[in-house]
């Protein structure tokens, strides 16, 4: 009964997804707590998101002081607490994808964890030198673009990398990004992203306490 | 080009404040509460929650005050405020088997296991104006009898006892995992499935879908129904959170419920037997649930090989037009500026009418 | 089973708490009794602390002399859920509409996870029904607790049932039939 619809049209049976074994409850033995004003702190992350998708590559500090799970950054948790609920299946990479996390994620968002990428409204990314490409999570369709994953990459640093330049909306002239530890792939994916907008993955880096919103209309150069 | 009309904010703000004196009415009259409407505006209430698709009796009640009694502006304000909550996820589906009934009628069974039980109903009542109820000290508080026993722990469903025969379709879930559709997550798509539709004819208006359900009595429809059963009472809701892997009982809430049993002669697939509509809504609405079973049926028709001659077998009509909330938009919004529009229009017009003059004219000469 | 002190480390949570493995019937029954039955007493009590009215549960946390410090997990919050019915009552399941629903999770200083989900917007009723839940999970203080708070309060419950069911049962027809048009 537990069935949810991905992105892509096709089903999830919850049930199926989460039986690790039986259909076993969350382990809330060691669980850390959510936010502590769910209401209002999530509103108030969420508007930090917005500013964040609406000038691409600014990094925003979410000024956060969640008590993350390992490996998760304090921005990280705070991005997936915010934007993650019942409706949105989310997949977790194999570094993060542990008990605790999982039990984290289960506990405060109740999102379904999916196994396949492309299953899922959003996708929790801790070790990006080793992430799916791009075009494996799911782009939306042309009568409904919206359902296309959502990326939450963390990144060891937002400065420490090699220079992009980017343009689009949002962004006056120009915005520099110097995200460190993304795969060599990523820049040639997202061009191929961002040339069939509409459709197309939209990204927030995220380090420390710290994010930087890369929507799909985000072109780069150099 | 889109011109910008600016200066309505004060004339807004004035009839904010003429609504609300409205709304209270002679002040010297005392002011109406949450609980009195709750108490005793009950089929009200329980309109709005249905139509409003939440259950949630104190929040119907406040919807009913804040719009004036007009049942389908409170729907309105339901559904929006609804829109404001999250969504922890579905319950196990509830069994009206299991039903604690304070009403249970068969017009097809006189002598039935569990019995005709009349409960609260305006049926056996004269319909005429009671001034008692006018009387300045009320009604006091009224004593209801009380039977030595309770009813029946469990009331066997007339449809099976029909099922015993083998003479009524039997309802058995074809795939109990398969996905249920919902129309608060996605948009409506044809041809839609009983699951869609029911959804649908659950919020849907009532008066819509009595009109509807006449229409098929009245031969706009060939069915010939019976009312199978028809109940009222309360039933658990079990709900099983990701964190226990187990379901809990998390309350209990009011349903009517409407089993409609109809004639078929029969086709390729199927012999001559009985066919069922369905008809289910929260609290006592139980007009709107056999209404709902009627149109339920009439839109099977598809399914049972009927051809589609009527409006209450047409599920694009039905289902597209069963929302009032959709429908009070979309007709109120004309009351919205068009004066862009509406200057194009007068123009169109002007040169029509000045071409069929020279028309005119010119036939005369 | 006993109190502890530090978090997490209460041997109750994990083994009665959250982590109980199966759904009832889905196990084999000689094999995993004991979580089984814990389980179904804690879908027992849940459900009588859901269905309990607000005044009644103020009434037993007045009489509760030891009250646990707890840190919240999830603080009390207001939400709905989709009630499912069946089409026919017995095929295919459809969505009938929302309810409101409050929900929490705290941890008691046993280490205990209480968790409350009840309807309505009362975010005292789904705190009192957690912190209830946490309690009834302490082996030391359940029986105490089952007899003081839980029968009463399903009794109560009981009450009020039998009462609107006997009301009900007043209305039922005895129908008798008028033999008439008799042939002498």
């Amino acid at each position: 009964m537990a069935l949810t619809s991905t992105p892509n049209g096709t089903t999830v049976d919850k049930t199926t997804v989460l039986s690790s074994g039986a259909r076993a409850g969350i382990d809330t033995a060691d669980l850390k707590p959510g936010l502590a004003d769910p209401v209002h702190e999530s509103q108030t992350l969420f508007r930090h998101l917005l500013d964040a998708m609406a000038r691409p590559g600014r990094a925003v500090d979410l000024e956060t002081a969640l008590d993350a799970p390992t490996p998760l950054d304090p921005a990280t948790a705070a991005v997936v607490l915010t934007l993650c609920d019942y409706d949105t299946p989310l997949w977790i990479d194999w570094i993060a994808d542990t008990p605790p996390v999982r039990s984290y994620c289960r506990f405060h968002c109740g999102s379904a964890l999916v196994e396949r990428p492309d299953e899922a409204a959003f996708a929790l990314v801790s070790d990006a030198e080793n992430m799916p490409r791009l075009g494996l999570f799911a782009q939306g369709i042309d009568q409904y673009p919206d359902r296309s994953a959502t990326l939450v990459v963390q990144l060891p640093d937002l400065e420490g990398g090699p220079e992009r330049v980017l343009k689009g909306p949002g962004i006056a002239t120009q915005a520099v990004l110097r995200a460190g530890g993304l795969p060599d792939w990523f820049w040639n994916d997202w061009r191929l992203n961002a040339a069939q907008f509409p459709l197309g993955v939209d990204i927030f880096f995220t380090s420390g306490r710290r994010i930087v919103g890369l929507p799909r209309t985000v072109l780069v150069e150099g | 080009m889109y011109v910008a009309v600016k200066g309505g904010e004060q004339a807004i703000l004035n009839s904010h404040k003429v609504i609300a004196e409205e709304r209270r009415g002679d002040p010297a009259v005392p002011e109406l509460t949450l609980a009195q409407v709750k108490e005793q505006m009950q089929l009200a209430v329980d309109r709005v929650m249905t139509e409003g698709s939440l259950y949630d009796r104190d929040l119907a009640a406040l919807a009913i005050k804040q719009a004036q009694g007009d049942l389908v502006e409170a729907i309105f304000l339901l559904r929006a405020y609804r829109t404001t909550l999250t969504r922890f996820g579905a319950t196990l589906p509830i069994d009206t088997a299991k039903m604690a009934v304070r009403r249970r009628i068969s017009a097809a069974y006189k002598d039935l296991p569990g019995g005709q039980v009349l409960g609260p109903s305006y049926d056996y009542t004269h319909r005429l104006l009671d001034f008692a109820l006018a009387a300045e000290e009320g009604v006091g508080a009224p004593q209801v009898d009380m039977a030595e026993e309770p009813v029946d722990e469990s009331i066997p469903r007339v449809t099976d006892i029909l099922n015993h025969e083998g003479l009524i379709e039997e309802e058995v879930a074809a795939d109990d995992e398969a996905r249920v559709a919902d129309l608060t997550r996605e948009p409506m798509e044809f041809p839609a499935e009983r699951d869609m539709r029911l959804q649908n004819l659950a919020r849907g208006d009532e008066g819509f879908l009595l009109a509807l359900g006449y229409s098929t009595q009245r031969g706009y429809g060939r069915n010939h129904p019976f009312a199978g059963e028809i109940r009222l009472g309360e039933v658990a809701v079990a709900f099983e959170p990701e964190e226990l892997g187990f379901p809990i009982e998390i309350g209990e809430i009011t349903v009517s419920e409407c089993q409609m049993i109809n004639q078929f002669a029969g086709s390729a697939e199927r012999p001559p037997q009985f066919t069922r509509g369905y008809g289910l809504a929260f609290g006592h609405c139980e007009r709107k649930t056999m209404a709902m079973a009627l149109v339920d049926r009439a839109l099977r028709a598809r399914e049972l090989d009927e051809t589609v001659d009527y409006p209450a077998q047409d599920e694009e009509f039905v289902l597209y037009h069963s929302d009032n909330v959709e429908a009070s938009g979309f007709v109120q919004h004309l009351k919205l500026p068009h004066y862009v529009d509406f200057q194009s229009e007068l123009q169109l017009i002007r040169s029509l009418r000045r071409r069929h003059d020279e028309e005119q004219m010119e036939a005369a000469e | 089973m006993t109190m502890r002190s530090e978090n997490g480390a209460g041997v109750g949570a994990p083994a009665e708490g959250a982590g109980l493995e199966s759904l009832p019937g889905s196990g084999s029954p000689p094999g995993g009794v004991p979580a089984e039955a814990v389980q179904a007493e804690r879908q027992r009590w849940m459900s009588v602390l859901a269905k309990a009215q607000l005044s009644e549960l103020e009434q037993a946390w007045d009489q509760v002399e030891e009250r646990p410090a707890f840190q919240w997990l999830r603080p009390p919050e207001i939400g709905m859920v989709m009630v499912r019915a069946r089409s026919g009552g017995t095929g295919g399941q459809f969505n009938l509409g929302q309810m409101t629903v409050t929900r929490c999770a705290l941890r008691v200083d046993s280490g205990a996870t209480g968790l409350g989900y009840v309807q309505g917007r009362s975010k005292r009723h789904a705190e009192l029904a957690a912190i209830f839940d946490a309690l009834l999970q302490d082996g030391g203080r359940r029986a105490v607790l089952d007899e003081e708070v839980i029968r009463p309060l399903a009794a109560a419950y009981d009450r009020r049932r039998d009462e609107r069911s006997r009301k009900a049962n007043s209305t039922k027809v005895n129908f008798f039939t008028l033999v008439r048009g008799e042939n002498d």
